[in-house]
């Protein structure tokens, strides 16, 4: 089972990167970019009877920092 | 008896030797050396430190994946019965991320790498590290982190505030962090994480000896108690 978390930082936390970001494509001349926010993908590839508690507890324990960031996970197929 | 401390090592860490000397300088003992992927702590440590660096390349997050290492149940156990732990940058974003301290540290807002001396405020000279300084004395650390940037939410921060758990605040702020914090402890006290570098300021040759202060009072308050 191909699994995708996406990890964002939270509204309201300051993203350095993001901004720098912003900055660059601004530089580049593209108008209209109101915001911009860096996250990431990680990408897992799990056995089947994986449950979603599971998913859940990498999540929590390891792959975002829940203090500062928010997990999504997508089933792929 | 000699004083027992152990310097933990994790791949990529590369201020171990440097915290190791300042702890020999203030104890008069060389700690011992303990190999991230030892899974037993040596028992009966009067003091343990997590030295600076970038353990695992930083990757996912700085200090993420030494926090899940074998060797950080061990710490994990020692601190919860109340042994002295003191994580420095790198060791401090372990501690952050092993649950032994609130909050996180993020990438400067700047987003430059810093590296150089700066001014700390001593907030809290009541704790087992800061004995060895005034309340409100300014002193001279070095700092060197990418991601230096204390986060924690207002109720978090106000806790840590009203709980005397702030330790250095940066007399100005170098990284962007939450109300100026350099250094925080846990509940209990015996759990002190900084960004800034006291290990780099042990010797006249590196330009200021103000981190000195910090392992030779932590060791003359154990030594007392």
């Amino acid at each position: 089972m191909k699994i995708r978390v996406h990890v964002s930082l939270k509204p309201g936390v300051l993203d350095p990167q993001g901004r720098a970001v912003h900055h660059a494509l601004e530089g580049l001349g593209f108008a209209g970019v109101d915001d911009v926010r860096v996250g990431r993908l990680i990408e897992l590839d799990v056995a089947d009877d994986t449950s979603d508690a599971a998913l859940t507890d990498m999540c929590e324990k390891l792959l975002a920092n829940t203090v500062i960031e928010n997990f999504r996970i997508e089933k792929v197929a | 008896m000699a004083f027992r401390a152990a310097v933990i090592t994790f791949p990529g860490s590369n201020c171990d030797r440097d915290m190791a000397v300042a702890i020999e300088r203030a104890s008069g003992s060389a700690p011992l050396r303990v190999w991230h992927a030892d899974a037993e702590l040596p028992e009966r440590l009067d003091f343990i430190a997590l030295p600076g660096g970038f353990s695992y390349g930083d990757y996912l997050r700085s200090g993420a994946m030494a926090a899940n290492s074998p060797v950080m149940r061990g710490v994990k156990e020692q601190a919860e019965r109340g042994v002295p732990v003191l994580g420095v940058c790198n060791g401090f974003q372990v501690l952050t991320e092993a649950g032994l301290l609130p909050g996180a540290l993020m990438r400067n807002a700047s987003q430059n790498f810093i590296c150089r001396t700066v001014a700390l405020t001593v907030e809290n000279s009541q704790s087992l590290f800061t004995g060895g300084y005034d309340q409100g004395q300014t002193i001279r650390i070095p700092v060197a982190h990418h991601d230096g940037n204390y986060f924690a939410d207002e109720d978090t921060l106000d806790r840590l505030e009203g709980e005397g758990r702030v330790a250095f605040r940066y007399a100005e702020n170098c990284n962007g962090s939450r109300r100026d914090i350099a250094g925080v402890l846990n509940a209990a006290g015996n759990v002190l994480g900084m960004m800034p570098h006291p290990e780099r300021a042990v010797d006249t040759a590196h330009g200021g000896t103000d981190g000195l202060a910090l392992f030779e009072g932590a060791m003359r308050t154990l030594a007392d108690a």
